[in-house]
């Protein structure tokens, strides 16, 4: 079933402009729970109160305020945060463009996939430019209320855009300390090497399974009837300390697995 | 749409928490083994991303402190986390309970762990995959085996790939090499993500070459050599409005007797991450 489209905008490149529809590229699979009070298994629903009182707030009544310091909040009326927010627009900007793998892969948040709104030799024609050059746009919009920033790419022919995470939301591994400690001797490096090159492959993602979205379904089905099995707890493992031997260990039994197979 | 932050504690299942910060630590979001061959590395696991998104605290009429409560649908009584419980909903109204160890224990044995069992070059795998940042650090003495990985790792240009059960969900997961500090990404399952022929985009059409060429050029003219992230403007224009604000005393108010509420409190992701890395809690 073809997918509806969450909103409609105009990607905008210099003095080009591409009208393009936008649709969700993923879609969640978690199994879905409600949260139930424990004694009559009803729904719970949320409300503001008094904290000291535990009398309920209305919506209407409730005020915001910015903590300064513990205890001190300067208010912001409605209108004041109304203001904050960013102009309606259906404009995509694309103000610049970068190589595909400049872009750290932490900053990739959400990907939507572009579908054409009208002029489609545009559209497929933008894609394919993207792909052969390599490149990525860097794309400006505000969509619900909220500023975005993404990156506009081609996909097989088609336009992805990703929101990006703003430079706070990611945390750098330059910014972390090293990890201290015993450092492993130069043998178990080769050693650790030769295993980790043994182990090398495709990435091909139909080959993970949510093997454990089944058993959660399988097991509420059970208790439906009446019948939970019971589980068993979880254990902890050990760190490995006499790494050369295992990881020679750990090569062998991967030979053996291939001459087996 | 941008999802919560990471930090932020779950409608239920919020248990000692808030003691591990009284004490200046912070919990794990997760703690496991990662192993590959016969070599296990128990390591902790902790947020990369965080929000910059201010929060605001939700106040009275005449500025009194308001804490969200939970009550019951049906009975309208209040309810304390531990009168909360998870329901599976099979029939309109009707539920099966499932409690946070249940979802535990049903993780497959083997997804405890995050088993690498495939390495696959760094720029393999498509950015559509990806989910959200963890950082690793090493726990139960595993700091020399950590480093030893992430060594080899970084050698050999490769991430490792398994899927692990976190949080009552499995997913997919790639571990990174970042100089020395192992970094996870969680994924989505290749059905969580769609084709354009999922979604039912036009068939792909054939466009004339000077069409593309016009887009090459503007692509071109307008590229920069590197890419730097934007800083969130939305909450810089809060903080200004709050400084504009504050020195008038009419708009500020100032609670006796102040309880902090644990809810919406800032971490600092990176303190906790070097302190957990200097092997300390």
């Amino acid at each position: 079933m073809a997918a509806r489209a969450i909103w409609k905008g105009e990607l905008k490149l210099g003095t080009n402009k591409v009208p393009v529809k936008l649709y969700s590229a993923v879609e969640d699979k978690n199994v879905r729970f409600h949260i139930l009070d424990d004694t009559k298994r009803n729904r719970v629903k949320q409300h503001m109160v008094d904290a000291e009182s535990g009398e309920e707030v209305e919506a209407s009544d409730i005020r915001k305020g910015y903590e300064i310091e513990p205890g001190k909040f300067v208010i912001l009326e409605e209108d004041e945060l109304e203001s904050l927010k960013p102009e309606p627009s259906r404009e995509i900007e694309v103000s610049e463009f970068v190589p595909s793998d400049e872009i750290p892969q932490q900053f990739y948040e959400r990907p939507y996939f572009l579908g054409p709104d009208g002029d489609e030799k545009s559209y497929f024609a933008l894609a394919e430019a993207l792909e052969k050059q390599q490149r990525e746009g860097i794309a400006h919009w505000v969509m619900r209320n909220k500023a975005y920033t993404g990156a506009l790419g081609g996909v097989d022919g088609y336009l992805v855009l990703s929101t990006l995470r703003n430079a706070g939301e990611v945390i750098a591994a330059d910014e972390l300390p090293d990890v201290t400690g015993r450092a492993p001797t130069k043998k178990e490096i080769e050693l650790a090497k030769h295993l980790v090159s043994m182990l090398e492959g495709e990435f091909d993602p139909k080959e993970f399974k949510d093997e454990y979205r089944e058993r959660v379904l399988e097991f509420i089905a059970k208790k439906a009837k009446g019948r939970a099995p019971r589980l068993a707890p979880v254990k902890t493992k050990r760190a490995t300390t006499s790494l050369d031997s295992v990881l020679a260990k750990s090569i062998a039994s991967l030979k053996k697995g291939k001459r087996a197979a | 749409m941008p999802r919560k932050s990471t930090t932020k504690r779950r409608a239920s299942g919020g248990t000692s928490e808030d003691d591990g910060q009284e004490r200046g630590g912070v919990r794990p979001f997760w703690s496991g083994t990662i192993t590959f061959g016969l070599v296990s590395v128990p390591v902790n696991l902790f947020p990369a991303n965080q929000t910059t998104r201010t929060s605001l605290r939700m106040l009275g009429p005449e500025g009194e402190p308001l804490s969200r409560k939970y009550y019951a649908e049906k009975t309208g009584r209040d309810l304390e986390n531990d009168d909360m419980i998870r329901g599976y909903e099979i029939d309109k109204g009707k539920f099966v309970t499932i409690t946070d160890e249940e979802l535990e224990r049903l993780a497959p044995e083997k997804t405890r762990d995050i088993d690498l069992k495939l390495f696959v070059k760094e720029d393999a795998i498509p950015p559509l995959y990806f989910e959200r940042g963890y950082f690793l650090t090493p726990a139960g003495n595993s700091e020399k085996a950590y480093r030893l990985l992430a060594e080899a790792m970084k050698e050999r240009g490769d991430v490792g790939l398994a899927t692990f059960v976190m949080r009552g969900k499995e997913r997919p997961v790639a571990i990174f090499s970042d100089d020395g500090i192992l970094r996870a990404e969680t994924m989505r399952f290749s059905d969580e993500v769609r084709s354009h022929k999922q979604i039912g985009l036009p068939e792909k059409k054939n466009v004339s070459a000077a069409t593309v060429r016009k887009f090459e050029t503007l692509i071109k003219k307008k590229t920069k050599r590197t890419f730097s992230p934007d800083k969130d403007e939305e909450t810089e224009r809060l903080l200004k409005l709050v400084r504009k604000k504050q020195n008038k005393a009419s708009n500020v108010v100032q609670i006796k007797d102040y309880q902090r509420q644990d809810e919406g409190q800032p971490v600092d992701l990176i303190q906790v991450l070097k302190r957990s890395l200097a092997g300390k809690r």
